[in-house]
């Protein structure tokens, strides 16, 4: 398989602190990939870093072969649009109704006056009706978004997500903020976009049975570097202690941190 | 629980929080007495710069003129003035009395009209302008450093400048007429509302704007899906507070000639007409009295729909 999305010694500082340190990673298309790792370890700034929510202080990303640490204007709008983020928080406007956040998702390809207008035609208040549809939320359309709970709302964002018809999918703690129904929810979502449609997904999980029962690939970052890059079997408790920094504990389980209602397997 | 109950040995680190909280104490009641000094010397320091202990000559009402102190002397005078404008209104003649008070009433219906549709106007001008320059002029949505140092210098000059002074200079453009005061309260406005709304933007939810970015927005989607949604019915509700402060603005603008019922204070101000100061006073007053009910009714519903979102 091509490698599609390539990081080379990516890094990113914010002053003193070194977020993101020279990190390089492939991941090849339709890969559901998992990045764990403690609070503070840099997945975040390293999904941001990839959908140029933030800039790199070095390195490289490249998208099938095309340099994208380099894009500006339309070019970087169309490859934010091709490389769709979901959040912790949801990130919706929530004083607009689901439709209008999920048509926010076509914004990429409006000119002006009909985004200002917030004007969208027929095909695509059908493509946002569809997509809601597949997270049965067709009922709420026309709602606030604030009205809704936040599965509903990270499932909206997951529609809005979808009508970008992005190649990947980043998302950045998608079910930190769910309790376990949703969060199952939220993840089977995740998984039937990624088999289904056969886009990428790349996701970052503070939870590690989920990274199990879920990813493909897990990569764990320590200090802004990857720590360990595998599947989920090569995950034994020594790997898991040392990227916790948890040497201390005696006994490590996976249940008290989990946000799983049900215990999934594939 | 031995060391809760013994009271004679105090537990450690009592006496050293004693001696801080001691002088913490005093340092603050030092820093009120400074506070207060300075705040009464620089409050008497203005009063006498205002001649309120001035000793000046007064008419007595023998025809005497002699020395007292300016205050006891002038109050009298304050209700000599009022008692002037008030007007002669008796039971048995009250609807001729009525009509000779207002006896000007068709012009004055007219210019309260003019009135009304200045600061009606005005308000859409300072809307248009201090909305569009509200995004540039908030520290968390401004493209760059330079735009917003410009749009919030150009706020700051269009309201510092007090509308009567914009006036004058209209008047001088444009001569006299409400054009002139629209434009000249249309300017204060923006400068006014703009300030206001860009303190609105200041405070709104930043993730939204990330959520719109993401998905390839640009400078004015994050500000039109964003911030837009957040901030309306607070800048409804401070566009209505402003229009209650533009017709109040446009009945005295008159005075430099820029239109409305200012124009006619004027005139019976200098033809000591004093009885149709009250009669203009009157109507200014349950003028600006309706539209502020009217408009504290419409906010607060605007409120009430934000607060349900």
């Amino acid at each position: 398989m091509p490698s599609t999305l390539a990081l080379t010694s990516l890094s990113r500082h914010f002053g003193e602190t070194c977020a993101v340190d020279s990190v390089s990673l492939s991941i090849e298309t339709g890969q559901f990939v998992g990045v764990i790792g403690r609070s503070g370890a840099g997945k975040s700034t390293l999904l941001r870093l990839i959908n140029r929510l933030v800039d790199p202080s070095s390195g490289i990303i490249s998208f099938e072969g095309r340099d994208i640490t380099a894009l500006k204007g339309k070019a970087l709008r169309e490859w934010r649009r091709d490389c769709a983020m979901i959040f912790q928080q949801f990130n919706l406007v929530e004083r607009l109704d689901v439709l209008t956040n999920v048509l926010i998702g076509r914004i990429a390809d409006h000119g002006f006056f009909s985004s200002m207008a917030m004007h969208f035609s027929d095909e695509e208040r059908a493509m946002a009706i569809q997509a809601l549809d597949r997270f049965g939320l067709v009922p709420q359309a026309l709602q606030r978004a604030g009205t809704l709970s936040g599965g509903q709302q990270q499932r909206v964002a997951i529609a809005k997500a979808l009508v970008q018809n992005p190649k990947i999918m980043l998302a950045d703690e998608p079910i930190a903020s769910l309790d376990p129904m949703n969060a199952t929810l939220v993840m089977d979502g995740l998984k039937s976009i990624n088999k289904d449609d056969g886009i990428t997904v790349l996701v970052n999980l503070h939870t590690l049975d989920t990274a199990r029962a879920y990813c493909d690939r897990i990569v764990a970052m320590r200090d802004g570097q990857i720590f360990f890059d595998g599947i989920a079997a090569q995950l034994t408790d020594d790997v898991v202690r040392d990227i916790y920094g948890i040497a201390g504990l005696e006994s490590f389980n996976e249940a008290v941190t989990s946000t799983q209602k049900f215990a999934v397997s594939i | 629980m031995s060391a809760i109950t013994n009271f004679s040995a105090p537990p450690q680190g009592i006496p050293e929080y004693e001696t801080e909280f001691a002088a913490a104490r005093s340092k603050s009641r030092r820093a009120w007495l400074i506070g207060s000094a300075l705040f009464m010397v620089l409050f008497f320091f203005s009063t006498w710069l205002g001649d309120f202990f001035k000793i000046t000559q007064v008419t007595m009402p023998d025809g005497s003129r002699e020395w007292r102190w300016i205050i006891p002397a002038g109050i009298p005078r304050l209700g000599e003035y009022i008692s002037k404008t008030i007007p002669v209104l008796r039971w048995d003649t009250f609807g001729a009395d009525m009509a000779e008070w207002f006896w000007r009433w068709k012009t004055w219906m007219k210019l309260l009209l003019e009135t009304v549709l200045i600061a009606f106007m005005a308000t859409s001008l300072g809307v248009v302008g201090g909305f569009l320059l509200s995004f540039p002029a908030a520290r968390n949505l401004t493209p760059n450093k330079t735009v917003y140092w410009i749009t919030r210098r150009y706020l700051e000059l269009a309201r510092t400048v007090p509308e009567l002074v914009w006036a004058l200079i209209f008047v001088f453009c444009f001569s006299v007429g409400p054009m002139a005061g629209v434009l000249a309260i249309g300017l204060h406005a923006t400068g006014a509302l703009g300030k206001l709304y860009s303190e609105v933007n200041e405070n709104i939810d930043m993730r939204p704007l990330d959520g719109v970015k993401a998905a390839g927005g640009t400078w004015f989607d994050r500000i039109r899906y964003g911030v837009v949604p957040q901030v309306l019915p607070n800048i409804i509700s401070y566009t209505l507070l402003r229009f209650e402060i533009n017709v109040r603005a446009s009945s005295i603008i008159g005075y430099v000639g820029a239109g409305g019922l200012g124009q006619e204070f004027r005139t019976a101000m200098s033809f000591q007409e004093y009885t149709d100061l009250s009669a203009l006073f009157v109507i200014i007053f349950v003028t600006v009295v309706i539209i502020d009910y009217g408009s504290e009714k419409l906010r607060h519903r605007v409120i009430g729909l934000g607060a349900k979102s």
